[in-house]
C-alpha cells in the first residue's frame, strides 16, 4: 500500500487519507446510531428499527434524509452567531482529534512527538460546544444542562487524566504509535498491567461522552434534552453527529492505549497465525447471512426489493472477500523475497483489528445504557471527586513505585506491577468503606 | 520559507485582531470566544515553531481549563447588567506608562537574546536538536531546573489552599 503512495506529493497523500478518515467515520458512526437502536431493542425483548431495508439496515440513512429536511428553527432572543457556531465546534473538535489516531501500523494520517496530549486537548475543545449551545439558546434547560455538562467534564478529566498518565508511565512515550509499539515490544496489552487505570479510563470515558448511566446534562425526565433542547433539524444532527463521533474517539484512545492498538490478540504466539484470516472469515459469515436471509424472505411480491438489496450486499461481501484474498503474485514486481502471500488481507489486518476492538467498546457503551439506572447529581459528583480522583492518583503512585522496584531491584518487571495493582485495590475498598 | 511566511503571519495577524475584539465587545460571552481564538492561534504558532509540547499543553490548560471555567462563571452573570456598565475607565495615563515599560522589556529580551535565538537561516539541523520534544521539556523541568520548579508548585498550591479557605470563610 505504501510503495503505491510514495509517488504522489505528501499533500495529496494526506488528503487522500483525511477523506477516507472521514467518509469512513461518518458511516461508522451513522451505523452506530442504528446498532444502538438494535442493541436496545434486543435487551428489551423488542425488535427495532425493522422496515426500512432489511431488517432496518437503511434506517440511518432514513434518519439523515428526515434530519435534513426538517425546519431549522432558531428561538427568539436567541444569540444567533453563537447558536449557529456551537454545533459546528462540536462537529470539528471530535473529527479533528482523528488526525492523530493511528488505525493501523502503514495507516495514520500523522504521529507526532506529543500526540496523546494533542488528542486529549482537541476532543476536550468539544465542551465550548455544549456551553456555547446551552447558553446561546437563551432558555432555562439548554442552561441547566451546559451547566450540569461542564461540571461533569472537568471533574472527570482529573481522572481520565491519572489513568492516562498510569499507561504513559508504562509505555515512556506521547507518541500514540509509540504507544502501540511499546505494547508489542512488551508482548503485553497495558489492560493486563494496569486494569485499575483501564476502569478508570472507561467509566471516566462514559463520563465524557455524557452516555447513560452519566447522562445527566440530557436527563429527559428533568431537563428535556438538556444543552441542545432548542435545536432542531440539521444543527440538532451535527450535535448528534458530534456525540457519537466522540463516543469512538474515546473508545480509539482506550484501544490505543490499553487494548494494543492495531496488534492481533497474541501477535507473538506464532501458533495463533491462523487469527490473520479473521477478517476473511468476517466478510464470509457477512455473505452467508446475506444470502440465507434473502432465501428465507417469504416469496410474496412485496419483498422484492428487500431480497433484491439483500443479494446486492452479499454480492458486495464476496466481491470484498475476493479482493482480500489476492495473492502476492498478481502485483507487479511480485519477485520480491519479502511479498507476503495476500498483501491486501496483510494490509487491512491492523485496520481490522482496531476497528473490532473498538466495537467491543461501543458495544459496552450500549449495554451500559440498557442496564444501569442513572446517577443522581450529587452521587455523580462523589464518585468522581472521592472515589475516582484519589484511587487514580494512588494508582499512579504505585504503578510507579512498581517500575522503580523493577528496575533498581530487579524485581520481575508484571509481579512488581501486580503488587502495585493490588496496594491500589486495598486502597480501593478502603474509600468504599468510608463512604455512606 | 514563503508558505511558512505565510501562515506565520496569517496566524499572528488572527491573533491580534481577536485580541482586540476581546476588550472591545460588550458582551463578555464573544469576548470569551475571541479570547479562545486568540490563544488557539497562539498555539498553532508553537506548533509551527515545532514546539509540539508547548501547543498540546497550551489547548489542554489554556483553553480546555482555564476558558472553560471562565465562560462557566460568565453563565451564571446577569447580562443586561454587565451591558449597562462602563466598559472602559479612561486610564491613558497608568495604560501608557504600562505599554512603554512592555515595550522596553520586549525590546530589551530580543536585543540581549539575538545570539541564542533560532532564525530561520539557521535551517533545519538547528530545529533537529530541539526533539524530541516532550523528553527535552520534562530533562529541563525535573533535571535542570528542579527547584525553581519545585518551588512554583509550592507557591500555586498554597495560592490554591489559599482560595479555598477564602471561598469557606464566606460560607460561615
Amino acid at each position: 500500500m505504501t510503495q503505491l503512495f510514495d509517488n504522489f506529493h505528501p499533500i495529496v497523500v494526506s488528503l487522500i487519507k483525511i477523506t477516507i478518515v472521514f467518509l469512513g467515520l461518518a458511516l461508522v458512526v451513522a451505523y452506530v446510531v442504528y446498532a444502538e437502536r438494535k442493541i436496545l431493542a434486543h435487551l428489551q425483548v423488542r425488535l427495532g428499527p425493522m422496515r426500512v431495508g432489511p431488517h432496518g439496515l437503511l434506517q440511518p440513512i432514513a434518519d439523515g434524509l428526515k434530519l435534513l429536511l426538517k425546519e431549522d428553527i432558531i428561538p427568539a432572543g436567541a444569540d444567533r452567531w453563537v447558536f449557529w457556531l456551537a454545533p459546528v465546534i462540536s462537529v470539528i473538535a471530535a473529527f479533528t482529534a482523528f488526525a492523530l489516531i493511528p488505525f493501523g501500523a502503514n495507516f495514520t494520517i500523522t504521529d507526532v512527538n506529543a500526540g496523546l496530549l494533542f488528542v486529549i486537548g482537541i476532543s476536550s475543545l468539544g465542551i465550548f460546544g455544549t456551553i456555547l449551545a446551552g447558553w446561546s439558546s437563551n432558555s432555562h434547560y439548554p442552561l441547566l444542562g451546559a451547566l450540569r455538562s461542564t461540571a461533569q467534564l472537568v471533574s472527570y478529566e482529573v481522572a481520565l487524566g491519572f489513568a492516562i498518565v498510569a499507561a504513559l508511565l508504562l509505555a515512556g512515550t506521547l507518541s500514540m504509535k509509540g504507544i502501540v509499539y511499546a505494547q508489542a515490544e512488551m508482548g503485553v496489552w497495558f489492560i493486563f498491567l494496569q486494569p485499575v487505570a483501564f476502569f478508570i479510563l472507561f467509566v471516566a470515558a462514559i463520563a465524557e461522552t455524557n452516555r447513560n448511566p452519566f447522562d445527566l446534562p440530557e436527563a429527559e425526565s428533568e431537563l428535556v434534552a438538556g444543552f441542545h433542547t432548542e435545536y432542531s433539524g440539521f444543527r440538532f444532527a451535527l450535535f448528534f453527529l458530534a456525540e457519537y463521533t466522540a463516543m469512538v474517539l474515546v473508545s480509539s484512545i482506550a484501544v490505543t492505549l490499553f487494548l494494543g492498538g492495531w496488534l492481533r490478540p497474541f501477535a507473538s504466539v506464532r501458533a495463533l497465525d491462523f487469527l490473520n484470516f479473521a477478517p476473511v472469515a468476517v466478510f464470509v459469515a457477512a455473505a452467508g447471512w446475506c444470502f440465507w436471509e434473502a432465501l428465507r424472505l417469504p416469496a410474496a411480491r412485496e419483498w422484492r426489493w428487500q431480497r433484491l438489496l439483500l443479494l446486492v450486499l452479499g454480492a458486495g461481501a464476496s466481491g470484498i472477500l475476493v479482493g482480500l484474498l489476492i495473492p502476492g503474485s498478481a502485483f507487479p514486481g511480485a519477485a520480491a523475497e519479502d511479498q507476503p502471500t495476500f498483501p491486501v488481507l496483510e494490509a487491512v489486518q491492523g485496520v481490522f483489528w482496531f476497528m473490532t476492538k473498538v466495537f467491543v467498546f461501543l458495544f459496552g457503551f450500549i449495554w451500559f445504557r440498557g442496564t444501569f439506572p442513572r446517577f443522581r447529581f450529587d452521587q455523580l459528583m462523589d464518585l468522581g471527586w472521592r472515589f475516582m480522583i484519589p484511587l487514580g492518583i494512588v494508582n499512579v503512585i504505585f504503578c510507579g513505585a512498581g517500575i522503580v522496584l523493577s528496575q533498581r531491584l530487579g524485581w520481575n518487571f508484571i509481579a512488581s506491577l501486580w503488587l502495585g495493582t493490588a496496594a491500589t485495590l486495598l486502597v480501593a475498598i478502603l474509600l468504599t468503606r468510608g463512604r455512606s | 520559507m514563503l508558505f511558512a511566511q505565510i501562515i506565520f503571519y496569517l496566524l499572528a495577524g488572527v491573533a491580534v485582531v481577536s485580541a482586540l475584539l476581546v476588550i472591545t465587545r460588550r458582551n463578555p460571552v464573544h469576548s470569551a470566544i475571541y479570547l479562545i481564538i486568540t490563544l488557539l492561534s497562539v498555539a498553532l504558532i508553537y506548533l509551527q515553531l515545532q514546539a509540539e509540547f508547548l501547543a498540546a499543553v497550551q489547548i489542554i490548560l489554556y483553553i480546555g481549563g482555564i476558558m472553560v471555567l471562565f465562560l462557566f462563571v460568565i453563565m451564571l452573570v446577569r447580562l443586561d447588567e454587565a451591558l449597562r456598565q462602563e466598559q472602559f475607565n479612561r486610564q491613558w495615563f497608568v495604560a501608557g506608562v504600562a505599554v512603554v515599560v512592555l515595550a522596553v522589556e520586549l525590546i530589551g529580551v530580543i536585543y540581549l537574546g539575538r545570539d541564542t535565538a533560532l532564525g530561520p537561516e539557521a535551517g533545519p539541523e538547528a530545529l533537529k536538536a530541539l526533539q524530541p520534544n516532550t523528553e527535552r521539556i520534562g530533562e529541563a523541568l525535573f533535571q535542570t531546573y528542579m527547584l525553581p520548579f519545585e518551588i512554583a508548585s509550592l507557591l500555586l498550591l498554597v495560592a490554591m489552599v489559599g482560595a479555598v479557605l477564602m471561598a469557606r470563610r464566606r460560607v460561615e
